[in-house]
């Protein structure tokens, strides 16, 4: 069977609007340096590379890998580069993850990233044509329909965009930071797409994000405590067809179910403590609640009205102030997966959750039909009753 | 060859092939050429969708000028139910490293990976132009073909190769492509010919760089046991390693491949005779470094398909190259062979894998 791996590294970049300050190699370098230091390891001791961001076409440079391979030290070494739309942040650990699970490489470096103030998100989003509707007018629809079925009262959105955003205080890395922000300002940003606001959709950010995975037997080399990658899982369907349910994506319900299983999970809202779930637009919280059945149907929002998914709630979400707060889209994946090994590291600075063991890391793409999802946790083989 | 009993169970052998021809332009959609490989892919196995546990894909959405446009290669791939399934923004060689990779965890038994690529719609000059660093080289105007210009330049320059040497590298291909179905290029030319024919980035000529084509190609692997069952005539992956070199021409030696020759010791090239090589030869002086960073013997066929520089449908080519050994080894017409994928300007990175038949 699969070699255990580990995230013995994490390194991220300040998320802002515009980093003026660096260039693309300066960004991704940043990142890879920090997962270096934390990992205390050098270049030297990186036997691949893999690369993940979201279309080339965001800041105008295809198959970064060939320009970025120097700045990442992977000069003379594989550098692998991963594709998946918003979900590739999270692929790109799993891909990382494989690489070492394999029992051909020992120590991997993975690094994703995306510089938004080179382009427009927007218009990529929009399939590279100008009036195009974006994610956010992809997904309103959408959310209507599960508000419709789940009969949520539509402050469950404000709830989360406070949150999160209360959330992102507590984390230096951080974006958004709106300290004044409340329900009724939320309530009173301007309507993008009904039933989302402003403050309910997530931010265009710079920025990168990196991990060191190493196999078992170099675990003990990095002196800061492991997150153990128990199992990982991803699913794909259809961008669309009459009848495929939009709200409630099979792929998505495929790829927990095979996660679970792999891990040993039967009870995920009680034997996982804490999740980092993609939410781009604050329906997306309770949408994924029961999306990834941690909730049953309809019960979602209830989790989020009732402050189980605060951060002193009993399965807090998006501790780090989520995607809500920092959207570097390539990244956003790479970043749920490692606060969620930040968390059972115990490394999570202010927003740590206490005793975190076990911790979901999820991202999705395109038509919310790509999944990809890992659970991390402070134990090689933890025990779940 | 090995014999069957030294095989492990965490082998993988290629199982099964499709190509599509290296179009000119193909009119339909890219999923059309997808489907087509992945039908035949699977009747040729004798399987259905749902027996492939893993698959993974590569493209570029560049080459059609849209963001995402891999997300609809899924539906020729059929993600319905839902697939377990990834994509590199690469060529499908790539994808080939990571589902090789992915057998071998050992829980999955059978992967499918896709090369596509619809060039015929963009201009290939400009669009890999912005492959270049884009604060100090893509200012500068550089395309890979003119870093190929630069570096035929060098290795003629150095006396590592002549205009005629490189003219005969073209000529060959053409020969070959004359016996291979899918081939683009359908002439044949004299080195007398190709000499004659005026500088296109000198000291290149047109002929030497490949024709970009629209085209798809697919593979199935298969860990050992699978692997048995699904053919008599499984071709063994005994190495595969990637490499990649600096981005900046001014620190590398463009007359060698140091990149190759890294990947040729992480794949084991050495280990036994190369009967056959395959190699992504996109601008024609290429395949002699190629073969001097592989150190390939007089006795290696080299690209008998005729290589890219009969037919180039990017993003599949590679995936081609690998198909090409693997069909002359499960067909008996060799016993060990080596297949090569390049991808950025002047050989900046390179795939092999090496392949070998055998029960």
């Amino acid at each position: 069977m699969a070699r255990p791996c580990a995230v013995v590294g994490i390194g991220q970049t300040k998320y802002k609007r515009r980093r003026d300050d660096l260039s693309l190699d300066g960004l991704v370098r940043e990142a890879a340096l920090r997962a270096l230091d934390d990992a205390e390891v050098g270049f030297a001791d990186i036997d691949a590379v893999v690369l993940g961001k979201a279309p080339d076409a965001l800041e105008g440079v295809i198959m970064p890998e060939l320009s970025l391979a120097d700045a990442l030290g992977a000069v003379g070494k594989p550098i692998h580069r991963v594709h998946t739309a918003g979900s590739v942040g999270a692929s790109t650990a799993i891909s990382a993850a494989v690489l070492v699970e394999s029992g051909r490489y020992d120590t991997v470096l993975t690094v994703t990233y995306e510089k938004q103030s080179e382009g427009n998100a927007t218009w990529a989003l929009s399939g590279g044509k100008s009036g195009g509707q974006g994610a956010g007018g992809t997904f309103a629809p959408w959310i209507r329909e599960y508000i419709r079925r789940s009969g949520a009262p539509e402050h469950i959105g404000w709830q989360v965009a406070v949150k999160d955003r209360q959330n992102a205080l507590k984390n230096q890395y951080a974006h958004l930071q709106l300290a004044d922000i409340s329900i009724e300002s939320v309530k009173e940003s301007p309507m993008l797409w009904d039933p989302l606001h402003f403050l309910e959709s997530c931010p265009s950010s710079d920025g990168a994000a990196a991990m060191v995975l190493s196999s078992q037997d170099l675990v003990s080399r990095s002196p800061n405590p492991p997150a153990w990658v128990l199992g990982h899982a991803k699913r794909t369907e259809f961008s669309s067809f009459p009848g495929r349910d939009t709200v409630k994506p099979q792929a998505g319900v495929d790829c927990a179910e095979a996660l679970y299983k792999e891990v040993g999970i039967t009870d995920p809202r009680r034997q996982i403590d804490t999740a980092e779930l993609y939410v781009p637009f604050s329906w997306y919280e309770p949408m994924w609640l029961e999306g990834h059945l941690i909730a049953p149907d309809g019960e979602g929002w209830k989790m989020t009205d009732e402050g189980a998914t605060a951060l002193d709630g009993d399965f807090p979400v998006n501790c780090s102030g989520g995607v809500l707060s920092s959207n570097p889209i390539g990244a956003s994946g790479m970043i749920r997966c490692l606060e969620a090994a930040n968390q059972v590291r115990g490394t999570a600075g202010d927003y740590q959750v206490d005793g975190a063991r076990v911790a979901l890391g999820h991202a999705y793409g395109g038509a919310a039909q790509y999944f990809a999802m890992w659970i991390v946790s402070s134990e090689l083989d933890p025990a779940f009753s | 060859m090995s014999g069957s009993a030294e095989r492990h169970e965490n082998d993988i052998a290629v199982v099964g092939f499709a190509q599509t021809d290296a179009h000119v332009r193909y009119d339909g959609p890219e999923v059309v050429l997808i489907m087509e490989c992945v039908n035949a892919l699977l009747a040729d196995a004798g399987i259905e969708r749902s027996d492939v546990d893993f698959t993974i894909a590569g493209s570029c959405d560049y080459l059609s000028g849209m963001p995402f446009a891999f997300v609809s290669n899924v539906d020729g791939m059929g993600a319905w139910p839902p697939v377990y399934e990834s994509h590199v923004e690469m060529d499908g060689a790539w994808a080939l490293f990571e589902a090789w990779l992915r057998l071998q965890t050992g829980d999955i038994d059978v992967a499918m990976v896709v090369g596509s690529g619809k060039s015929s719609p963009c201009n290939s000059r400009e669009v890999f132009h912005l492959q270049a660093d884009p604060y100090v080289v893509a200012p500068l105007g550089i395309d890979p073909d003119a870093m190929a210009g630069i570096a035929a330049r060098s290795l003629i320059d150095s006396h590592k190769a002549t205009e005629t040497e490189i003219a005969e590298v073209v000529a060959r291909s053409y020969a070959s492509a004359a016996s291979n179905p899918h081939a683009q290029i359908r002439t044949t030319a004299t080195v007398e010919e190709l000499l004659a024919a005026p500088y296109d980035m000198a000291p290149l000529r047109a002929h030497d760089v490949s024709p970009k084509a629209d085209g798809a190609a697919a593979l199935l692997i298969a860990r050992r046991d699978r692997a048995r069952e699904l053919t008599d005539s499984p071709v063994w992956i005994t190495g595969l390693d990637h490499r990649i070199e600096s981005h900046h021409a001014g620190l590398r030696d463009l007359t060698d491949s140091a990149s190759t020759r890294l990947a040729a010791a992480g794949s084991g090239v050495a280990d036994g005779a190369v009967d056959v090589a395959e190699l992504h030869v996109t601008h024609a002086h290429e395949e002699i470094i190629l073969r001097s960073a592989l150190n390939l013997a007089d006795s290696t066929i080299v690209n008998p398909s005729g290589g890219p520089l009969a037919g180039d449908p990017v993003m599949a080519t590679g995936v081609v190259r690998v198909i090409e050994v693997a069909r002359r080894i499960a067909a008996g017409e060799a016993s060990r062979g080596v297949a090569h994928a390049s991808s950025g300007a002047a050989l900046q990175q390179n795939l092999l894998c090496v392949m070998e038949g055998g029960a």
